[in-house]
């Protein structure tokens, strides 16, 4: 039934007469484009253009619109055009197409580049500021709702904060393990390879230890949890919020941050430390580890100097952070999944935002505890 | 043969779908002819979609033959590349979000035809002309449309590639009445002027009463009931009896008598 599709012109005196044939539908839309568009020129100069349309075997959109394209064309050019011999069940067709793309859209704007991208950069402030808004909010519902539960310690959701306690700190002791403990490994590995060409290799373990329990102990946990912890109350949260359980809980009666994001919050709260001080012992261990088989030192010596190597104030310096780094994790996270709307690509953003901004805040706030133990000579 | 599958959009023999040991469709027989509007009727989780998504070749089949256009389908590519010839209109509109409405529209067009981008421009505007929106909705996103736009937005991207059959999955579902009964009309006004074979499963009643030109009932797995409005309202088939003859359908009533 399909066939190669013609169009035929015959200039006979002032009429240009076009005989389109075969099939003038989308599986030809090539060959169409090309036909019609070879034919254009002729179009301008033709006194009268007529269209035999008695040849036409199939016809679509696309056919009907090119065929409508050159009528119009000959028409602009202040020529007549006529179309004739249209089979009765395409004449729908060719009168739809007749209505159609006869508006041209306004414009758009062309905006100066210069004032779109100030624009940018003061839309982006204004962003910035809501964001330091928001935290501070739910920070600020997040004092209420603890002083809420510390008048009446029984609205403390004990459930749901063993389930989220067991969720973001037992379960995630395999992974946090693994992590810092090739975290301790490598620094160890490193830390010997360099320091063996000034014959320090036993200051191996002053690096280790201090390195770890101050710093990257609970960085790296820090940075484990916003990723896999933050990432999921963000779209818990989202997702409750995208199916309207946020607006069913709170017209019951029931406050959405003392119920969802409160018992969230504090189980990040106790989970982080317990975390940190089991990876700081993960990584001392892979360090130790390291320190045996690569660096030939024995555990025993190992231990001797990492004993006199770190003092407990390295330990609380470390252990303090971590609190602090979860309560920062737990906002981000709870404040970006109550800014999620209605689409899934907004829930998708928001997450990604949240581990974005938690992770940056955290290397930020462990800046801040840097200089203020430095300046306390901790 | 000649003759049938000339008569015939889509034909359904002995069709078996399961899910485990849950029969879903059982041993079904089902004829589209061309050029109609076929409304699929059925209760909710009773196997609608399950038939449609089924001829379309998302999901396998246990047993039976479909033919849809003279040509088997299978779950297989070949039938994937037949898919130039049906459009579907999924019941949330399926809008790839990322893409413009104009890039959605073009998008089969893209993929199947070599097309210059003017041509293609003047080919979605038409598109969009014809169901009804305006050229310069072809910049917004999918999520910037209201409910009855979105799916004016999918059947466009539907008929983008003039298929000769669309599938419709519930098209007024979560339409308010005057948005149900527009775009209706325009699934009338479509099928008229491109000679659409129309597949089209909903609930509502109304739309049946006044597009379809006949009506299948779908109950137990099996078609129970197939004709005209006024033919199913006369069936004695309980469940069709129950849904055509319920509360809901008083409004039925006044016409068929």
């Amino acid at each position: 039934m399909a066939t190669a599709p013609l169009l035929t012109a015959t200039p006979s005196g002032d009429t240009l007469e076009l005989r389109p044939g075969g099939s003038w539908t989308a599986a030809n839309a090539a060959t169409l484009e090309r036909l019609s568009g070879d034919i254009a020129p002729q179009l301008d100069s033709a006194g009268i253009v007529k269209v035999d349309m008695a040849g036409v075997r199939e016809l679509d959109t696309l056919g009907a619109w090119l065929l409508e394209k050159m009528s119009r064309r000959a028409t602009s050019a202040g020529h007549r055009a006529d179309i004739v011999g249209i089979a009765d069940n395409y004449s729908g067709l060719i009168d739809e197409i007749r209505q159609v793309n006869r508006r041209t859209p306004a414009p758009v704007p062309v905006r100066n580049p210069i004032v779109t991208k100030l624009g940018e950069i003061g839309r982006g402030t204004i962003g910035a500021s809501e964001d330091i808004t928001a935290f501070l909010q739910m920070l600020g519902s997040l004092c209420i709702a603890i002083l809420g539960v510390l008048r009446r310690p029984r609205s403390l959701r004990l459930t749901s904060l063993t389930y989220q306690l067991y969720r973001v700190g037992w379960q995630a002791i395999p992974i946090i393990v693994l992590i810092t403990f090739l975290i301790g490994a490598i620094i160890a590995q490193q830390g010997i390879f360099h320091f063996r060409k000034f014959g320090a290799d036993s200051y191996v373990v002053d690096m280790v230890g201090i390195l770890v329990l101050r710093e990257l102990g609970v960085l790296i946990v820090a940075i484990m949890v916003a990723g896999r912890s933050g990432s999921a109350y963000t779209a818990e949260l989202g997702s409750m919020k995208m199916r309207e359980e946020i607006d069913a809980l709170s017209t019951m009666g029931l406050d959405p941050i003392e119920v969802l994001m409160l018992p969230r919050i504090l189980a990040l709260i106790c989970a982080l430390p317990i975390l940190s001080f089991i990876g700081s012992m993960a990584a001392l261990y892979g360090g130790g580890l390291v320190a045996w088989f690569y660096g030939g030192m024995g555990p025993a010596i190992f231990i001797a100097r990492l004993h006199e190597a770190v003092s407990v104030t390295h330990f609380e310096v470390g252990i303090i952070k971590a609190p602090f780094m979860a309560l920062v994790i737990g906002i981000v996270a709870c404040s970006e999944g109550l800014r999620v709307k209605g689409s899934a690509e907004s829930l998708g953003k928001q997450t990604t935002t949240s581990v974005v901004k938690s992770i940056f805040l955290v290397i930020v706030l462990d800046g801040q505890f840097a200089v203020f133990f430095a300046s306390i000579g901790m | 043969m000649q003759d049938t599958s000339e008569q015939f959009a889509i034909r359904v023999r002995d069709l078996v779908v399961a899910f485990r040991r849950h029969v879903v469709i059982d041993h079904l027989a089902l004829d589209v002819r061309r050029g109609e509007i076929l409304g699929l009727v059925g209760a909710s989780g009773g196997g609608k979609s399950v038939l449609m998504r089924t001829i379309i070749g998302l999901i396998p089949r246990q047993g039976g033959e479909i033919e849809v256009m003279g040509a088997p389908i299978n779950h297989d590519r070949a039938t994937r590349s037949a898919a130039g010839r049906w459009g579907i209109l999924f019941q949330q509109g399926a809008l790839f979000s990322s893409l413009t409405v104009r890039q959605n529209i073009q998008f089969p067009l893209r993929e199947n035809l070599v097309l210059s981008d003017a041509l293609m421009d003047e080919i979605a505007t038409a598109k969009l002309e014809m169901v009804g929106l305006k050229a310069e909705d072809g910049d917004k996103f999918p999520s910037e449309l209201s409910g009855g736009m979105t799916k004016r937005v999918a059947l466009a991207r539907a008929l983008a590639l003039d298929p000769a059959i669309v599938f419709l999955d519930e098209p007024t579902s979560g339409l308010d009445p005057i948005a149900a009964g527009d775009f209706d009309a325009l699934i009338k006004t479509l099928q008229k002027t491109l000679g659409l074979t129309v597949f089209m499963v909903t609930h509502d009643l109304a739309s049946l009463n006044t597009v379809c030109d006949r009506v299948a009932a779908l109950a137990d797995g099996k078609i129970v009931a197939i004709g005209p409005m006024r033919e199913l309202l006369q069936s004695e088939h309980p469940w069709v009896r129950a849904y055509f003859h319920g509360k809901r359908s008083q409004m039925l009533q006044p016409k068929a008598s």
